[in-house]
């Protein structure tokens, strides 16, 4: 292959940060309508390199040469008008406009100086069928979408600013459920045979293989290597990303075994004909001392419902909840850290850390909040506390005081799951605790699930990864369209609940 | 992106939210001892302390009052536009109950006689004051009520009281400006020991809301709330009380304020008293680094920013600018004291000590 061939080379990038070294000596080679997928670990420097190519950072040392052309990217406008588009994780579009106008804002077209927007639909909808094969009503608000089409609607926007040669996705499919990401592939592959090349960065490494023609895998900064796809075993790439063979996964399995014999058999949490209109449908759950019950289902079938319902969130307008013995009456957080229920939100930024307040604080908030205003526990307490667990999670922080907002999102999510631990909750209720985080620490907070029942605690294990539902989970209780379907325990095969979330059962 | 921030001394100094306003305060000093020569003398009379310092920290007092009941109100992510409006009408309370006989149409003359003796009340002081703190406070709580249960925007639910409260200030003296002749009254806002009294005061107030904010776990809480209410939530934090309590206070700082300021002019002028004080308060909060979308905050660098505020007036009196000009003036100042905190500024400053570190 003849380096005209290249898109994109990037050489010898050097990139460092006040107090570490971000990137060291990174080269990165993008091919003419390729899929290449970038991974390895939270703070692996994946972003980083985005950034630069992106024209966010600018490296300290090394090239960046685009089609030939050595180039300074000077700007992410710069980057756009060099052909490099980029859609990020949190879709930075406007939900109050119409999908039209998301598209087109800034460029619309115009007669007699006013927006025409009888043109800008139609634009943005032939836009849309043409290049992205969507037919949707483009005068619809962005918002009322699923996130799916958002992210297709922002996609669009990245292709019609300039007719981009390199398309840069940054963690498309965390918060797309399987059809949507089925439906994001469909136009990823669409996009590749018009020769667009696409730089592909996700933590899903089943993602990785379905799609990504090429790897390259990052790990601390440094370049581990680029392979081919077809190439690479899926034990080898993660052994790649995180430098060690993961027996841990094997290991897991004996723990849930052994951890299997403490579930007693009074029930610690029961709902009877427990449901919120609108919300979910009524539905009973019964959930033992030592025991983790797995909820599977799609995105929206009423996981989250179920969670906010049992945390008090949500105030139920049917049936009753019984917890530890008693009936529940009073349905607020507050009063569920009372009871010894946790909830690790499902939205880490809106629900979980507040991102100003320091990894301490962060840490004994929940806990604080039950002791009231006026029982203050003493900053030494505070600090004992934080490095507890700290050290238990293996938060990578340089310190206890640090704005919690400065961790990535993988130790963001560990300071959350700290915050609860530190309540000692009966029962720990984690609504995808995993999601966006890298393999190690996945495998970590599996292992804490286990570990929690092991002491027995009761556990809700939500997550839309099925294999991880299915390798953490004693029992399995499935969701379909915000209603509760069917149960599965003891030794189940990961096809027939599959099949009961679809619906498809014989 | 991992980041490890080493720990500069230098750079801890620039991130500290008392570094900016006191150099803005550094930097009017700075021009006094430059323009204004003798600027810096104090001295002493009877034992007391007199001034230009002493004089900005003193007028700065209502101000400092106000901004340590705002902080807390900013912080949770609100604003109290009322807080000129709730002095007067603590002023207004104060200067009734002592001397409610200026609303009879006619008086006997054993009365007319007392009506300008410096010793003479009609309830006496303690009760004065806690009756006017009490009704005060009732007004924060309106507040806190129409914004943490009503959930009504801040700016709107405040903006009532703001209109509405020179009109109850009005009506509780039936449109009369009551002269204030008392002279323990008088004391509050005018009198001396060693330093000016509503120092004390606002040395008072001030270790309360520390202690109250930083000795429980209020002061996080409103910190978590400012910053992200819903997480907050999901934590187990009342948001509703802890907003609750900040307009509460914040009103009982205003009533405080008014028993200053009306003890200062000697009258309760419902109309005047405390006029755009709210936005004094505010701007102090702001010069303080405490964000208006609520978050962190810091209690002691409101009051450096009411300093601020104040020497800036200070100053250009010292040099002369007419008082016409003076607004004007002042808000040329104010652009380049905000200018500091722009995140521009900032991340330019910072960079600058950590390269001379590195």
């Amino acid at each position: 292959m003849s380096d005209s061939d290249y898109v994109v080379e990037m050489k010898g990038i050097d990139k460092a940060f006040p107090g570490v070294q971000a990137l060291s000596d990174v080269d990165f080679y993008l091919n003419r309508g390729e899929i290449h997928a970038i991974v390895g670990e939270n703070g692996a420097g994946k972003s980083t390199l985005i950034k630069i190519l992106t024209g966010v950072e600018k490296q300290d040392a090394g090239t960046v040469t685009l089609g030939g052309k050595a180039v300074t990217v000077k700007s992410p406008l710069h980057a756009q008008e060099l052909g490099i588009s980029t859609v990020y994780q949190e879709i930075n579009l406007c939900p109050n406009l119409s999908v039209a106008e998301n598209i087109l804002i800034g460029r619309e077209p115009r007669r007699l100086g006013s927006v025409n927007w009888k043109a800008v639909n139609a634009q943005a909808k032939e836009f849309l069928l043409q290049r992205l094969n969507i037919d949707i009503d483009v005068t619809q608000k962005l918002g009322s979408y699923p996130v799916a089409i958002q992210q297709m609607a922002a996609i669009a926007r990245a292709l019609e600013i300039s007719s981009a040669k390199v398309l840069i996705l940054d963690e498309p499919t965390s918060s797309l459920d399987v059809h949507e990401t089925a439906q994001l592939f469909q136009v990823m592959r669409k996009l590749k045979s018009e020769g667009v090349a696409i730089i592909f960065i996700t933590h899903f490494i089943d993602q990785v293989y379905e799609i990504s023609d090429t790897i390259t895998v990052l790990r601390n900064g440094a370049l581990v290597g680029t392979f081919e796809a077809a190439g690479i075993s899926r034990l080898e790439l993660i052994a790649k990303m995180i430098g060690r063979i993961l027996t841990e996964l094997d290991e897991m399995s004996k723990i849930k075994l052994e951890s299997g014999k403490h579930i007693k058999g009074e029930a610690f949490l029961q709902a009877e004909g427990l449901g919120l209109v609108g919300a979910i449908e009524p539905f009973d759950l019964e959930l033992h001392a030592g025991e983790v019950l797995g909820i599977a289902g799609l995105l929206g079938s009423g996981r989250t419902e179920i969670a906010h319902l049992l945390f008090g969130i949500e105030r139920p307008d049917s049936g009753t909840l019984e917890i530890d013995g008693k009936e529940v009456k009073r349905f607020s957080p507050l009063a569920s850290i009372g009871r010894g229920v946790a909830l690790c939100p499902e939205d880490r930024k809106e629900a979980g850390i507040v991102d100003d307040l320091t990894v301490r604080e962060n840490i004994i908030l929940a806990l604080q909040a039950n002791r009231g205003w006026f029982k203050f526990l003493s900053m030494q307490q505070q600090y004992e506390i934080a490095d507890r667990y700290i050290k238990l999670l293996n938060i990578a922080t340089p310190s206890a005081d640090q704005p919690v907002k400065n961790l990535s999102g993988g130790n963001q999510q560990k300071v959350i799951l700290a915050r609860w631990l530190a309540t000692n909750p009966q029962l720990l209720i984690l609504d995808e605790p995993t999601r966006g985080i890298d393999v190690g620490a996945k495998a970590e907070i599996q292992k804490l699930v286990l570990s929690l029942a092991e002491e027995g605690k009761s556990c809700v294990f939500i997550s839309s990864e099925l294999e991880e539902v299915l390798r953490t989970s004693h029992r399995i209780t499935v969701l379909r369209d915000r209603e509760k379907v069917t149960e599965f325990s003891g030794e189940v095969d990961e096809q027939k609940i599959m099949q009961s979330i679809a619906g498809s059962e014989s | 992106m991992k980041q490890s921030k080493s720990s500069f001394t230098i750079r801890k100094v620039t991130e500290s939210r008392l570094f900016f306003p006191f150099v803005a305060l550094a930097f009017i000093l700075l021009f006094d001892l430059i323009a204004v020569p003798g600027f810096f003398r104090i001295s002493t009379k009877e034992g007391n302390l007199y001034g230009n310092l002493i004089d900005i920290v003193r007028n700065a007092s209502t101000v400092s009052l106000l901004a340590i009941g705002m902080t807390l109100v900013i912080a949770t992510g609100g604003v109290d536009l009322s807080v000129g409006a709730v002095m007067a009408i603590a002023a207004s309370v104060a200067a009734l109950l002592m001397n409610p006989y200026v609303l009879a149409t006619e008086l006997p003359p054993h009365i007319l006689k007392f009506m300008n003796d410096p010793n003479f009340t009609y309830q006496p002081l303690w009760i004065v004051i806690l009756v006017t703190l009490i009704v005060a406070t009732i007004c924060g709580l309106w507040n806190g009520l129409l914004v943490a249960y009503g959930k009504i925007q801040p700016m709107v639910a405040t903006l009532i009281l703001m209109i509405a409260g020179r009109g109850i200030a009005q009506l509780i003296t039936n449109g009369v400006r009551i002269q204030i002749f008392y002279e323990p009254y008088a004391f509050i806002g005018q009198g001396w020991i060693i330093l000016p009294f509503s120092l004390y005061l606002v040395a008072i107030v001030f270790a309360i809301a520390w202690l109250l904010t930083r000795r429980t776990a209020i002061g996080m809480f409103v910190e978590s709330v400012g910053t992200n209410s819903r997480s907050s939530f999901f934590s187990g934090i009342n948001e509703k009380r802890i907003k609750l309590l900040a307009y509460t206070f914040c009103g009982l700082c205003a009533g405080i304020a008014g028993l200053v300021a009306s003890s200062n002019i000697k009258t309760s002028d419902a109309f005047n008293l405390g006029q755009t004080k709210e936005l004094d308060a505010i701007l102090a909060v702001v010069i303080g680094g405490t964000l208006m979308a609520g978050g962190r905050f810091s209690l002691l660098a409101s009051i450096v920013g009411a300093w601020v505020i104040q020497a800036i007036t200070t100053s250009m009196y010292a040099v002369g600018v007419p008082a016409f000009a003076l607004q004007a003036i002042k808000a040329v100042v104010v652009i380049f004291v905000v200018l500091l905190y722009s995140e521009q500024v900032r991340g330019f400053v910072q960079k600058i000590t950590v390269q001379k570190e590195a």
